[in-house]
């Protein structure tokens, strides 16, 4: 029995598959390619993965780790080509290795977002959303486990930065907390919206890029 | 994707229901393509992607060279705004392409409900929804399924009807459209060639006339159509077309499995039963060719479970050697089987322990009816003591959960007959008491009712349905007889029970009701949220249809049926005698026991029923 962590990414039309979705999907991509995964014990056995962070509907992402088990070992070359033979559209594995690092090692994910701003988005706008992220503090109101509650999300960013790309576009490129506690992307625009909605886009679009460990190297 | 469309989908329930690419599904080069069908499912992808039919139709399709068929599903409402407020039409999931200028426009009826979302899938695509408003030879709207076997009161709206099951004739359709397309002939001229196929149905090619009571005085063909359309079957249903190599869609649906498809039609003849009549005649396909499909679907798919699909499964003659089959295989990879709607009469042990070794679920059963008398009438052949040494059987080898489904409304009932619903309960909960292995984990009793409807084809066609009154009246008859809290009830709605009645024997004239009711808001019925009757109620009195005429009315044997251009192959005079023995409380033996001579089994050369 070996153990092994794959590397995908989840993009596209794949991007609308729900974590739940995801892991059913990968369990019958083993099935179909005849690679046997370990089981969990139980009353009802089912195919044993681990997902490092789940990832939210509609969010892209060319990092994603899962870790399973093999029956019979293989080469990581082998298992990358057969799962990649049969995914559905917009799911790819990149690589199959032996893993050396637990995921509780991730500490940051670097993101990367496009926000689009239909009547464009002039130099003075820009500016004043480059102020707001570098504020002291940025409180907003979130959905909690139980019920709303207000939190601080600037300790949660590490770094972030603006481009505009296209004259409504602009491209922010941040490095956020991955896990404990961790910040979705989307509340970089719910702050937006909430704290300045003149400055919120009309579309925001994020793709997670990376996962970092604790001195910003990338996590594998 | 599409930018608009990227950001609908960001604000919806379940997007990935809307974005296709799914492992398996077909996407074919545009250059190497002269015909696309969209086949539309008029209700949401869980629904449809769990239909069988569509999954056959949409290989058989894309079986041919040069025809690309895509599939289609109704949006949840939540889209439906999203999409009429961005101005997106109704597109395929395969290419993402507007399907208003698809060749042909596919639609599975399965269930009279989804009507007024057919029109609202035309709409949304961007099409008038009346069959005289479109001209042009393209798209061709057609539809086919169950529901066909009383097309009417869609007739102002689809183009042309498919009556039977769709593996050879859809194709001949389509190919005879591919040689109009190049021939270039109008609407008109393919409709008139495509009347000549057997097994199509054309409705603007015949004028329905209507008495002063509302019955209808004549029908009459024209242009050459047919006076008696009669359905179609695959001449060799063991080999013929069945998807092992099929879509795994990315998201849950709600059979979420491998349906393996044992045979078509059934022996029973229950009375009430449109199924058991208008799939006739009964064919199987071989056990080595069902474990072979079974293994190649599962292999190809990555399912870990799998059922068995047809009437009555447990009348497939080699249930035993089947299930062994299945199981050599299934159990060692952790697939589990399960075994649907099983008989009360024939249920064996050995199969249920067989069964039982991967997954034990609940068990079901549907008596139908609580009297020996009433089971009589609808010819449900099964005893008390069949369900009662079932059910002990069921005890001994540890269920401890069983669904008892019933009808309420069956013809001649009387108050005994709602009563015995509970005593037969009370007896399974008895029978539990005294063979339960084990008592401390308690048992679980559901009764479920539902309201007859009589429909089209079956002996009882002529029947009156129960008001809602008197359905309401039973209800709480029965709940009254019901003491144990280890029985739960429950009851269907009255109200869809009274709308779907009115449209399974209804005829044309229905067309106007369905468009204002569709015109008011009403798709998606078969959803309990978004169903009203009172918007049905009002469209009738608008169109000066009285709702009781439909359904409360016993029609006298020599009306002229909206349905009587069509036929399923069973003879009409069967029906009759059927009746007859009905309300004679005689059952007629399984097809198995005695040929009862319906006539299905002529509609192909050659054929032998049940071999």
């Amino acid at each position: 029995m070996s153990s092994y962590r794959a590397e995908f990414s989840k993009t596209g039309t794949a991007r609308y598959m729900s974590h739940l979705d995801l892991m059913r999907t990968m369990q019958r991509v083993f099935i179909r390619g005849g690679l046997s995964i370990k089981h969990t014990q139980g009353f009802n056995p089912h195919p044993h993965m681990v997902f490092a962070l789940p990832l939210s509907v509609g969010c892209d992402s060319v990092c994603e780790l899962m870790d399973f088990e093999l029956l019979d070992d293989e080469a990581p070359e082998k298992i990358k080509a057969v799962l990649n033979k049969t995914f559905p559209d917009g799911i790819k594995v990149l690589s199959v290795y032996k893993p050396e690092r637990k995921f509780k090692d991730i500490v940051w994910l670097a993101v990367e977002g496009q926000y689009e701003y239909d009547s464009g988005i002039d130099d003075e706008k820009l500016d004043a959303l480059e102020a707001f992220y570098g504020r002291e503090q940025i409180i907003i109101t979130r959905k909690t486990k139980r019920g709303f509650g207000d939190a601080d999300i600037r300790p949660n960013i590490y770094s972030l930065t603006l481009k505009r790309e296209a004259p409504d576009t602009v491209r922010i490129d941040a490095v956020i907390a991955a896990q404990n506690p961790s910040l979705n992307p989307e509340h970089l625009v719910n702050a937006l919206r909430q704290l300045a909605p003149e400055l919120a886009p009309d579309f925001a679009l994020f793709k997670r890029k990376a996962f970092l460990d604790k001195d910003l190297h990338i996590f594998k | 994707m599409d930018k608009k469309l990227e950001r609908i989908l960001q604000r919806v329930q379940k997007p990935a229901r809307y974005v296709g690419g799914e492992y398996n599904s077909i996407v074919k080069d545009k250059k190497d393509v002269d015909m696309r069908i969209a086949f539309c499912f008029p209700d949401t992808y869980e629904i449809g992607m769990s239909n069988i039919g569509l999954r056959i139709l949409y290989g058989v399709y894309n079986s041919v060279d040069g025809i690309w068929c895509e599939r289609v599903f109704a949006p949840w409402s939540d889209m439906e705004a999203e999409m009429r407020a961005a101005g997106i039409p109704l597109y395929a999931l395969e290419s993402g392409d507007p399907i208003k200028d698809f060749d042909m426009i596919a639609f599975s009826l399965g269930y009279e409900m989804a009507y007024t979302t057919i029109l609202n899938m035309l709409d949304l695509a961007g099409l008038p929804v009346r069959s005289k408003d479109r001209h042009g030879l393209t798209p061709i709207v057609i539809a086919g399924g169950t529901c066909c076997y009383n097309p009417e009161p869609l007739a102002a709206f689809i183009d042309l009807f498919i009556i039977g099951e769709g593996e050879q004739v859809n194709i001949e359709v389509a190919e005879l459209y591919r040689q109009a397309k190049k021939d270039g002939l109008t609407k008109e001229a393919f409709l008139k060639k495509a009347a000549q196929i057997d097994g199509v149905y054309i409705p603007s090619f015949y004028n329905v006339e209507f008495s002063q009571d509302g019955t209808i005085s004549g029908i009459t063909p024209r242009d050459g159509a047919p006076e008696k359309v009669t359905k179609r079957i695959v001449e060799d249903f063991d080999t013929s077309f069945f998807p092992v190599n099929d879509i795994v869609p990315s998201t849950e649906i709600v059979h979420d499995r491998i349906s393996l498809e044992l045979f078509r039609g059934c022996i029973r003849g229950c009375r009430f039963c449109q199924a058991g009549y208008v799939y006739r005649p009964v064919r199987s396909r071989s056990v080595d060719r069902l474990v072979n499909q079974a293994k190649s679907a599962l292999t190809n798919s990555g399912y870990e479970e799998i059922t068995l699909a047809s009437l009555s499964s447990s009348d497939y003659r080699g249930l035993g050697d089947l299930c062994d089959g299945l199981l050599e295989w299934t159990e060692p990879r952790k697939i589990s089987l399960a075994l649907p709607s099983l008989r009360a009469d024939n249920f064996s042990i050995s199969l249920m322990e067989k069964v039982q070794k991967v997954r034990k679920s609940g068990l079901t059963f549907a008596p139908e009816a609580g009297t020996q008398r009433m089971r009589d009438v609808i010819n449900k052949n099964v005893t008390e003591d069949d369900i009662l040494n079932t059910a002990r059987t069921a005890f001994e080898g540890g269920w401890n959960s069983v669904k008892l489904y019933f009808m309420l409304g069956l013809p001649t009932e009387t108050d005994d007959d709602v009563v015995a619903i509970a005593e037969l309960a009370e007896k399974v909960l008895y029978t539990w008491r005294q063979y339960a292995q084990n008592k401390s984990r308690g048992v679980r009793i559901t009764v479920s009712t539902s309201c007859f409807i009589p429909k089209a084809h079956t002996p009882f066609q002529w029947e009156a349905q129960d008001t809602m009154e008197e359905y309401a009246r039973k209800v709480a008859l029965l709940r009254s007889s019901i003491r144990s809290k280890a029985i739960t009830y429950n009851w269907h709605s009255p109200e869809t029970s009274y709308a779907e009645a009115i449209l399974s024997r209804g005829d044309r004239r229905l067309g106007d009701v369905l468009e204002t009711v569709w015109q008011n808001g009403g798709r998606l019925e078969s959803w309990s949220e978004f169903f009203s009757l009172d918007r049905w109620l009002d469209a009738m009195t608008q169109h000066s249809l009285s709702p009781d005429f439909y359904t409360h009315r016993e029609r006298s044997l020599d009306e002229i049926m909206p349905w009587s251009v069509i036929s399923d192959g069973v003879l009409e005079n069967h029906l009759k005698k059927e009746r007859t023995a009905a309300y004679a409380g005689m059952i007629t033996p399984d097809c198995r026991a005695k040929c009862t001579g319906c006539g299905a089994n002529t509609l192909v050369k050659g054929l032998k029923c049940d071999e």
